[in-house]
């Protein structure tokens, strides 16, 4: 059995709050140990100098795209794998809006084969929550959810209509399946394409009111309400919204919610002169939603940081701005702009670790996310005050589409392991 | 060349947009259009000022008056003028944008005057070539020669744009047009008005500079100028008024609204219009009232100043990148 014996590292373990120097072993794909001085007890096992640096649990990111199948031109599983592995992420959890829709158990069946075949970060999938992702028929949740399907969702759009939504969340109910929504009422969004505001003005581009998050959002917590079932809200990027999903914990029902990297570093100036690279859905917001996103991750609100992961070629990019496609890609960013948080002492480090670790494993009931003696060895050495520039090209996702060229950021990953297996490891 | 514009410098490659622009370069613009006025009226119109320049205008969407405006004013300053009319529903996606634009380079055109429906595009087009880039409208965003005409039109009939009040009224949220003036006028000093139902107003728009009203009585109240807008039907998404009926009756320009104004305001209208729906038929044609023709023709002569002023610093050749 192979045994990896990590030396010396600053051991970040949020779910039993563990912050100290010491070791960890891996025997096989399983962590063995953790903490102390444990290189009598494993002189046998291969040794990794950590050196001070931090060893967490790998990142768990639960809203990625990765394009297969369909646009393997963009991302693949293996592509895709390779960014997470560099971004420190060794579980994460696709959209279902390939071609064909994850809405079929062939399909999820295809995709756990493709990431066993990768043998990189570990892929898991949302299934869609209607046919055909069209938002009128609900799929087998039962029997996608048997064969690994995570959760259920439209992907990047909201499953728009009341009454399917509700049968959704009620089904769900009967399976104690998660729901996840992309909020965000489309009828007010879909003339759209930037934050309504003085800037979409000036541009004379049509903009999204930020009470189209607000409006999905309570429309949802009201059916939840009635249902009772677990529902999660993607990507907030609106204090209202923020407000709601608060007001809706105090409540009492069961909801969590996620935000991603661009709406706590970037507010809706980076759009500047029609920066098609800065437009994602929802579009960025005022500065003012930014700050409440922040604080919606420090109080507790927002539960976990996604990287909304999102490959498109330069050619859906280059294109006048209404034309252009919505998103960016995140995996390789993920962590660092995340230690924002901490270097800006908004956020303690265990606690950013925290938003992408074992918050987001427990939403998705997943064994992974902590460094616990028997759990599976998926690991990211990283140095968290190591300085670089974000560099779009050298990204190893097939995608580069990032606003964030040349960005000074700190916080590298210097190895991934997953399953006891190293996936990435820092050539420098 | 015209005497006394010689030595001003315009500090910019392209005319992309009136919202950067500081009053000397609009005084420019209009300086030397003012003289471009006088030539057009003259039986002999023709200059050499550019002879062996090649304008190529590319339009992406339809468009007569400001097209012919472009390719009259191209031909008088002795330039050569070639028309692309490029349907907006034959490029299916804008990334034939870039090649167009590749495509256009490479035969070193010195000028091209762009017009697109998408906010931003012209921008993006001027980033991919050598020569001068004019925005001849894109989108919603701005047309700086339209708005520059019309400063051209009142600065002629009031000898000034500083101190006056402006209204500009109907489909703000859509206008391209209404944009451009607003910069223009108030970088001039001029006060401006917004006079629409709430429906055709885009957010936040008196961060722009202007005053905002949903009353045509109180909103021309005392105001020199009234420009109208195109109730632009094709642009609209859903319904954003209930019928050009109640659009006429409550925000289309009749003598009765009208007489809130100064008794010497003036109409403009950018054209095409729509009769009875935006604009009275009798007001339109009221030649004491209505500067409307006079905007044509001062289109033209302000895009002679726009061609003239955008190639004075071209070289004698532009190199391929």
């Amino acid at each position: 059995m192979n045994r990896l014996l990590i030396r010396g590292a600053r051991l970040l373990d949020p779910a039993s709050g563990l912050d100290t120097t010491g070791d960890l072993l891996v025997e096989g794909e399983r962590i063995a140990a953790v903490g102390g001085d444990l290189s009598v007890a494993a002189r046998d096992a291969e040794a990794v100098m950590a050196d001070g640096l931090c060893l967490a649990p790998g990142l768990v990111d639960m809203r990625v795209q990765l394009r297969e199948p369909g646009a393997e031109h963009l991302e693949s599983i293996e592509s895709g794998g390779r960014a997470a592995a560099a971004g420190g992420v060794t579980t994460m959890v696709a959209l279902p809006n390939t071609d064909p829709p994850v809405d079929d158990v062939s399909v999820v069946e295809f995709l756990a084969r493709r990431a066993r075949e990768a043998r990189l970060a570990k892929v898991h999938t949302y299934a869609a929550a209607t046919k055909g992702l069209k938002g009128h028929e609900l799929t087998e949740m039962g029997l996608l959810a048997a064969n690994g399907a995570l959760g259920f969702t439209d992907g990047v759009k909201a499953v728009a209509d009341a009454l399917v939504m509700r049968r959704v969340l009620a089904y769900a109910r009967s399976f104690d399946l998660l729901v996840l929504q992309h909020p965000e009422e489309p009828s007010l969004a879909r003339a759209g394409e930037v934050n309504e505001g003085e800037i979409a003005t000036r541009l004379g581009l049509a903009g999204i009111t930020p009470m189209a998050e607000l409006i999905m959002v309570e429309r949802d917590l009201r059916l939840v309400e009635i249902t009772s079932a677990r529902y999660h809200a993607a990507h907030l990027s609106t204090a209202a919204a923020i407000a709601a999903i608060r007001q809706a914990k105090a409540q009492g029902l069961p909801v969590t919610c996620d935000t991603a990297p661009p709406y706590f570093v970037l507010n809706q100036t980076a759009i500047g002169d029609y920066r098609t690279f800065a437009k994602l859905s929802p579009p960025l917001r005022s500065e003012w939603d930014r700050r409440a996103v922040i604080e919606g991750l420090r109080d507790g609100t927002i539960d976990a940081i996604a990287s909304d992961h999102a490959p498109w070629d330069q050619d859906s990019k280059r294109l006048p701005f209404s034309s252009a496609a919505y998103g960016i890609v995140g995996l390789e960013t993920l962590l660092a702009l995340s230690l924002e948080l901490f270097h800006n002492r908004h956020l303690g480090l265990l606690d950013v670790v925290r938003l992408m670790t074992v918050n987001p494993a427990r939403i998705l009931r997943l064994p992974v996310g902590r460094l616990a003696v028997g759990a599976p060895a998926d690991l990211v050495l990283f140095d968290p005050d190591f300085s670089w520039q974000i560099c779009p090209d050298a990204f190893l996702s097939k995608s580069k589409n990032a606003p964030f060229d040349d960005r000074p950021v700190r916080g590298r990953v210097q190895l991934t392991i997953v399953d006891g297996r190293t996936i990435f490891g820092h050539p420098g | 060349m015209h005497e006394g514009a010689a030595e001003a410098r315009f500090p910019h490659r392209h005319l992309l947009g009136i919202e950067g622009l500081s009053p000397d370069d609009i005084n420019q613009f209009l300086d030397l259009a003012d003289g471009y006025v006088e030539l057009n009226r003259q039986a002999e119109k023709k200059r050499s000022l550019l002879r062996g320049r090649t304008i190529i205008n590319c339009f992406f969407e339809s468009s007569t008056r400001t097209r012919t405006s472009f390719e009259l004013a191209g031909k008088r300053l002795g330039g050569d003028v070639i028309n692309m009319s490029v349907p907006a529903s034959s490029m299916v996606k804008g990334e034939t944008l870039i090649d167009t634009a590749m495509t256009l380079n490479a035969m070193h055109p010195d000028v091209l005057v762009v017009r697109h429906p998408e906010s931003g595009a012209v921008h993006l087009l001027s980033e991919k070539v050598d020569c001068a880039v004019v925005n001849a409208g894109d989108g919603s965003h701005e047309h700086p020669t339209q708005a520059l005409l019309d400063a051209l039109t009142i600065r002629r009939r009031k000898g000034r744009l500083g101190g006056l009040t402006v209204a500009i009224c109907g489909d703000i949220l859509h206008s391209r047009v209404a944009r451009s003036n607003i910069a223009l006028l108030n970088t001039m000093g001029a006060r401006v008005r917004v006079v629409a139902p709430r429906t055709l107003l885009p957010a936040e728009i008196e961060r722009l500079g202007v005053e905002v009203f949903h009353d045509m009585a109180r909103g021309l109240a005392d105001v020199d100028i009234v420009m109208m807008l195109r109730l632009q039907s094709e642009r609209m998404y859903g319904s954003f008024v209930p019928s050009t009926r109640e659009y006429f009756h409550f925000f289309g320009l009749d003598y009765d609204k009208l007489r809130a104004a100064k008794p010497d305001a003036l109409i403009m209208h950018p054209g095409p219009m729509n009769r009875g729906v935006e604009i009275g038929s009798e007001i339109a044609d009221d030649i004491d009232r209505s500067l409307i023709r006079s905007q044509v023709e001062m289109g033209v002569a302000v895009r002679m100043a726009c061609l003239e002023i955008l190639t004075r610093d071209l070289g004698n050749g532009t190199p391929l990148p």
